[in-house]
């Protein structure tokens, strides 16, 4: 635990009368690339939005950095930036514009904004966009830009909530080499998806999640493994007895 | 509170209203456009004089008819006035009755008689003979029964007491409608009304901006930074009445460009902008309460009408032309107390330190700050910003 960057002991979180997250517990290393891998619906935004202060928990605890998301939010939020599902982007600012108040709310000074923006902005391929109007930006590159402006503050835990999804191939392999850089650079990812190749190139561990329930837990090529199958679509299709992308 | 944060997002919200053409519209543009056609039809665009269409019905039959025809010269001889003359009261009320004139001036029978006996004795009352020109307004007209009365009195006053003495004459007027008086024109009268207009669109666009934020993640995003709800919500109210001031100044400045131009202080400017900026709290509070009743943008849009036409009627140029009943339901709504105030500021020559000007004071401030926590309250309660 000490070591953890993220830890979920017995979370529950139900609305209504509908169990979003049912008993998951798992524990997220210093470093690591997380993934968390199910069908929609299957309570991975959920997990993310507790893990983030935006949901309160039914019953069960996470710590980020060893801090309870629900007791100390205030210094959770400064560790961790968050890619949500949606393509959350102010439309009418320029891509840069958007990366600057988003620097400005994590209170950065001007010269290390402008450093850390420009950077990102040139390893996902949107230096020469930067001062279009986002409106008029493609789909992926919209994506791209919610991706980096998670990681404006430079992070030490970064959440990336289907970060591929709807992006062409061309923007998926910025995406995924990016990723790649997160890890060299020691940076923590919690990653959902429902794409498994997605998750075999990039994650250290994998947790396989449906119907709230986390099935298993393991590194990839251990779950192949253990489960006498060829790839994590049919270790999925073996635990759940459906593909994942039936309920797309 | 961190400033950064609140500067950053002020900005956002500002840069929003000038680059997104429907909020530019709905906030900037459409209350110009209006001021200027609404100036325009009305006669308020400074330099042209507006004319109206009257009717003259003689009942005087004296021989000569020499009193009666200066009477209609004089008349004619305004650059207001374009006389028709009707040979009976029932055609020209005809007219009047479809709004081909705007006003029937009646000449009674005894006018030629009454203004030879005042010529006669000028100085002994007691040896006249009194008549009274009757009036005829068109009460679907605000122009007419605000701006026709003191026009044609004045032509009549000027015919009858031609050295302008000012002492009592024979011959008076009597406006047969009931309509009270006033010698503003209408688009002066409704100026005042004009800015609080403009500004409760803003209901509009604080509901619409914060639906929208919630429905393409931006505001999940924002609640997973450090900034507090005190930094969030004090950035928006900055922003919206950064927006209303600069509304107000353009809506001054194209009111001023159609002729309105009330002679008061720079004391008395500075003041109805401050109520303008208050009554801004009171829209962002009600944006806050719509944003909290609606599930979408669309549904936020037909939902903040729910606050924009009341205050809209009651309280703003329309309220003017209500009934007296409706007119007790203004005094429900702050705008009301917005638009009363600045009428009193520019058009009553009121004073800041004057009880009307303190009580409406009291009232915007006091119920706009009441909205405004009332929607910050219920917004933060149910999307826990």
């Amino acid at each position: 635990m000490a070591n953890a960057a993220i830890n979920v002991i017995n979370l529950v979180k139900k609305f209504e009368d509908t169990t979003a997250v049912d008993s998951v517990s798992f524990q997220v290393e210093k470093g690591e690339v997380f993934g968390l891998l199910g069908p929609n619906g299957a309570g991975k935004t959920t997990t993310v939005n507790v893990l983030c202060g935006l949901l309160k928990p039914t019953s069960g605890s996470a710590f980020v950095s060893g801090y309870d998301v629900q007791k100390e939010s205030e210094k959770v939020k400064k560790l961790i930036g968050i890619c949500p599902q949606e393509t959350a982007v102010y439309p009418y600012l320029t891509g840069i514009e958007n990366m600057e108040l988003f620097g400005n709310l994590y209170a950065l000074n001007m010269e290390t904004l402008r450093k850390r923006s420009n950077m990102l902005l040139e390893k996902l391929g949107l230096a020469k966009d930067a001062k279009r109007k986002v409106e008029k930006y493609s789909g992926g590159m919209k994506r791209r830009l919610s991706l980096i402006m998670a990681l404006i503050h430079d992070p030490q835990i970064v959440f990336l909530d289907e970060p591929t999804v709807g992006m062409d191939p061309q923007s998926r392999r910025a995406v995924w080499d990016f990723m790649k850089d997160l890890k060299k650079d020691r940076k923590t990812v919690f990653l959902t998806t429902h794409y498994m190749e997605e998750a075999e190139a990039l994650c250290d561990q994998v947790g396989i999640i449906d119907h709230g329930r986390l099935k298993t837990l393991d590194m990839p090529e251990n779950l192949v493994a253990k489960n006498g199958v060829e790839n994590l679509e049919e270790v999925f299709i073996k635990l759940t007895g459906r593909k994942i992308r039936e309920e797309i | 509170m961190m400033l950064q944060r609140v500067k950053a997002l002020t900005k956002k919200e500002v840069k929003k209203t000038v680059r997104e053409p429907a909020v530019l519209f709905m906030i900037f543009l459409f209350p110009l456009v209006f001021v200027l056609t609404f100036g325009a039809s009305f006669g308020g665009l400074s330099g042209s004089q507006p004319v109206y269409n009257v009717g003259v019905v003689n009942l005087d039959a004296a021989v000569p008819p020499s009193w009666p025809q200066v009477f209609l010269q004089t008349l004619s001889n305004s650059t207001l006035l374009h006389v028709q003359v009707y040979v009976d009261n029932q055609s020209a009320q005809s007219d009047l009755s479809q709004g081909k004139i705007q006003a029937v001036i009646v000449i009674p029978s005894a006018f030629s008689q009454s203004l030879t006996s005042y010529h006669a004795a000028p100085n002994n009352p007691s040896d006249w003979v009194n008549a009274t020109v009757s009036l005829y307004l068109d009460k679907g007209s605000v122009v007419a029964t605000q701006a026709l009365p003191p026009i044609i009195q004045s032509v009549l006053e000027s015919f009858v007491d031609q050295n302008q003495n000012k002492s009592p004459t024979p011959i008076r007027m009597q406006i047969a409608s009931l309509i009270e008086v006033r010698q503003l024109s209408a688009f002066e009268f409704m100026a005042p009304g004009m800015f609080t207009f403009a500004s409760i669109f803003l209901i509009m666009m604080v509901a619409q901006s914060f639906t929208q934020d919630r429905e393409n993640g931006m505001m999940k995003r924002i609640r997973t930074t450090p900034i507090t709800s005190v930094e969030f919500m004090t950035s928006q109210i900055v922003s919206y009445m950064l927006i209303a001031l600069i509304q107000a100044i353009l809506v001054f400045a194209a009111i001023h460009l159609m002729g309105f131009k009330p002679q008061v202080s720079v004391t008395a400017y500075f003041t109805a902008f401050a109520f303008v900026l208050l009554f801004s709290l009171s829209n962002v509070g009600f944006g806050l309460i719509t944003a909290t009743i609606s599930t979408t943008s669309s549904g936020a849009t037909g939902i903040s009408f729910l606050f924009v036409l009341p205050q809209l009627f009651l309280g703003t140029f329309v309220g003017a032309s209500l009934s007296s009943a409706t007119q007790i339901a203004c005094k429900f709504v702050p705008s009301y107390y917005v638009t009363d105030a600045l009428t009193s500021l520019f058009l009553r020559g009121a004073t800041i330190a004057s009880p009307t000007i303190l009580v409406d004071l009291f009232a915007v401030s006091s119920s706009c700050l009441l909205i405004l926590a009332l929607g910050i309250m219920l917004y933060a309660k149910y999307f826990k910003i």
